[in-house]
């Protein structure tokens, strides 16, 4: 080790030990990102926002909230929400910035099918970005628990018993993870335990290396443009910019990211002040009641898609039970995206528009996920049921076609 | 303008998922019903045109017992009769005529159980706790009910606070305990669990777990969205059925008044906070392009 003879309490001193503009010249003013981008590329800097949003909302309802199945209802609904100062608004910011989050992880991720920013290289991006998603999944519902309301009551009951395993009856798997045969205290205190200790932990872990896999890669850009990242580095540092196709992460990739950030935050706020029932459902201000079943059980809506898939066989097929073919194709929702990146098969990255039978896959993917969200709120009774088995089989149908659509592209374009 | 047309294009499928998962989705959930009836149409005003009489109505409380066998009142400064516990506990009714509407609270002692639409309650010889009404004198019922109707009206102060309102309307069955949450004095006001088949509901979040819609509909008629229900309808005026909502909001949504002066300061602090950032953008990139 080279010795460092400057004082500690000097700004060279310090500057010597820590090498802080080196940190700050990597990390930030010459971090090469491509200039060809639209504002779907600043969703990264705002879902880091919005996770520190429901860091900074959580310290603070943490300090009130009493995980115990008699005390939780009230010190959510009295005491944080009418005594603590403000403790209303911290409440609303995370119960809006824990839904509003997962809209801008879906407009994220699907930013990166349309993009084609998952192989190639880009891989453990997409696979470190889905395992984001399934760790705030489980964020978010183990929160939803907390309020020990009606909705976090059964919800949790219903998702609970999936572990049950349908026909396989996977006896001991449900009761361990409740921690007793029906969902109960103990079930709220680890799943208090999750949400404010170890997911968070989790979390963080899998951001700090979902940055990471960025760094070798690079970011994609709206073209899909092979960009040779140090000949362009060095345009710029020469001075010109304009003509180099990359510019440094700070300031004018953030600066961009700031100004998308800023009308994300009105439209944020405006839900946490006027519009945040569909955050935060009413059903669940009624307390928990084991007697009493609410007429209507639904997740929150960014779990519906995959709700509905569990809900659209509903009758039994193949010499098989409705409910264990729901559970299987639930089974495979959960995982089927982590995987996209091998079953593209096409060589090329490029944007959906310049792969036209891919296109039009995404734009019925998009369509039919949105159709199983809104059926997987509806009661499945009646033609409802039918949509969702409908829906479910095209969702089914379009991962099946997937590599085959995206080899017929690559071959028509000569590319295989 | 491409990033526009982006724009547009995540806007519409947002907007359209949040259509279909809200608005849409709920009014499925939520069958429609009629709105409130403050009238009363079904009920037929069983005081058939009489005009009550004040001192008639008096006189058939105060000297020949009705009513104040059963329910305590305030006439003249000083309480007479006494509430009791019929499994329910007798309401006092001195404001009983400014909370109820006039031809529901006539309709109501001819025959309780029906103007109430519990009858289904009351079946294989079960009878509701308060008979319909007999004349003592055998005098004409429908003059009797008019003059104690009348006479209810002239008791009654003209105006109650919120709080009031609830108390006399719905505290009886229904605890709000958010009331007053460490006094413990709203509390509901018997157990009548055993009367009604199971404890009402506290009502302290209902402001939040229902639409102000829901409530107005369902204090109104308690059968048309819950058909078969224990809770009677209660008929209150459209006034004081405002009152008691307003008083659930008062209690269940405290902070409302704070979060509605809140949001104009914080949208004038995002708003200038997006125009500095799109400003600085500006700068930045001009040097890029």
């Amino acid at each position: 080790m080279a010795l460092i003879n400057e004082s500690f309490f000097s700004a060279e001193g310090l500057e010597k030990r820590l090498a802080g503009k080196k940190f700050w010249k990597v990390m930030m003013t010459e971090y090469w990102i491509p200039k060809d981008i639209n504002f779907l590329w600043a969703l990264g800097v705002v879902l880091a926002t919005t996770f520190g949003i429901l860091v900074i909302s959580g310290i603070f309802l943490m300090m009130y909230y009493k995980p115990d199945t008699a005390l939780a209802f009230d010190s959510v609904n009295y005491t944080i929400m009418q005594e603590v100062a403000f403790g209303w608004l911290f409440r609303h910011m995370h119960g809006v910035a824990a839904s509003v989050v997962f809209l801008i992880i879906y407009i994220h991720m699907f930013t990166g099918i349309y993009y084609g920013s998952y192989k190639k290289g880009r891989e453990m991006i997409w696979i470190s970005g889905m395992l984001l998603f399934v760790t705030f999944s489980a964020g978010g519902f183990s929160g939803y628990m907390l309020p020990w309301g009606q909705m976090s009551y059964w919800a949790a009951a219903v998702i609970t018993n999936l572990f049950a395993g349908g026909s396989l009856e996977a006896w001991g798997l449900v009761e361990w993870i409740r921690g007793g045969f029906a969902v109960n205290d103990a079930t709220l205190t680890r799943f208090f335990m999750l949400h404010v200790f170890l997911l968070p932990l989790v979390i963080i872990g899998v951001i700090v290396f979902h940055f990471y896999t960025l760094r070798i890669p690079h970011v994609n850009n709206q073209d899909a443009d092979d960009i040779d990242y140090d000949a362009e580095a060095e345009k710029y540092l020469a001075g010109n910019k304009a003509e180099s196709k990359v510019i440094p992460f700070w300031p004018v990739f953030l600066s961009k990211d700031f100004a998308v950030l800023s009308v994300f935050l009105i439209f944020y706020f405006f839900l946490v002040f006027n519009n945040y029932n569909f955050a935060m459902d009413p059903v669940n201000f009624d307390p928990a009641n084991d007697m009493k079943t609410p007429a209507h059980i639904y997740p929150e809506w960014y779990f519906l898609w995959s709700y509905e898939t569990l809900r659209g066989p509903f009758f039994d097929m193949l010499g098989m039970k409705a409910g264990d073919i729901g559970l299987i194709i639930f089974g495979l929702a959960q995982v089927i995206f982590l995987v996209f990146p091998f079953l593209d098969k096409d060589p090329d990255i490029l944007p959906a528009h310049k792969r036209p039978k891919f296109f039009i896959w995404f734009w019925i993917m998009i369509i039919d996920l949105l159709v199983l969200s809104v059926y997987g709120k509806l009661p499945p009774t009646g033609a409802n049921a039918w949509v969702g088995f409908g829906a479910t089989a095209v969702f089914i149908l379009l991962w099946v076609m997937l590599p085959i659509i995206t080899k017929m592209d690559a071959k028509k374009r000569g590319a295989l | 303008m491409r990033e526009i047309k982006i724009f547009a294009v995540v806007a519409f499928f947002t907007g359209v998922l949040y259509w279909g998962v809200e608005p849409f989705a709920h009014s499925a959930l939520h069958p429609h019903v009629d709105a409130p009836d403050y009238t009363f149409s079904d009920i037929e005003d069983v005081r058939a045109g009489k005009t009550g009489d004040v001192a008639a109505g008096k006189s058939l409380i105060v000297d020949q017992f009705q009513c104040q066998s059963c329910h305590s009142m305030t006439v003249d400064g000083a309480q007479i009769g006494a509430s009791m516990d019929m499994g329910v506990m007798t309401p006092d009714l001195t404001t009983a005529g400014l909370i109820y509407d006039e031809k529901y609270l006539a309709a109501f002692i001819a025959n309780p159980a029906k103007a109430a639409q519990v009858e289904h309650k009351f079946v294989d010889g079960a009878m509701h706790p308060m008979t319909p009404y007999m004349s003592m004198s055998g005098g004409d019922v429908a003059q009797e009910i008019a003059d104690i109707v009348a006479f209810l009206k002239s008791i009654a102060p003209s105006s109650i606070t919120n709080k009031e309102a609830f108390a006399d309307a719905c505290q009886r069955c229904h605890s709000i305990k958010y009331g007053d949450f460490y006094g413990g004095s709203m509390a509901a006001k018997g157990d009548v669990s055993a009367y009604m088949g199971t404890t009402p509901p506290d009502l302290s979040q209902h402001i939040r777990s229902r639409s102000k819609g829901f409530l107005h509909e369902f204090i109104n008629e308690p059968g048309k969205h819950l058909h078969g229900t224990a809770m009677p309808r209660v008929g209150l005026t459209q006034a004081s059925e405002n009152q008691v909502v307003a008083y659930m909001e008062e209690v269940g949504d405290s902070k409302k008044p704070q979060r509605d002066a809140l949001w104009p300061k914080f949208f004038a602090y995002l708003v200038i906070f997006a125009v500095l950032a799109w400003l600085w953008k500006a700068k930045i990139w001009r040097e890029v392009h």
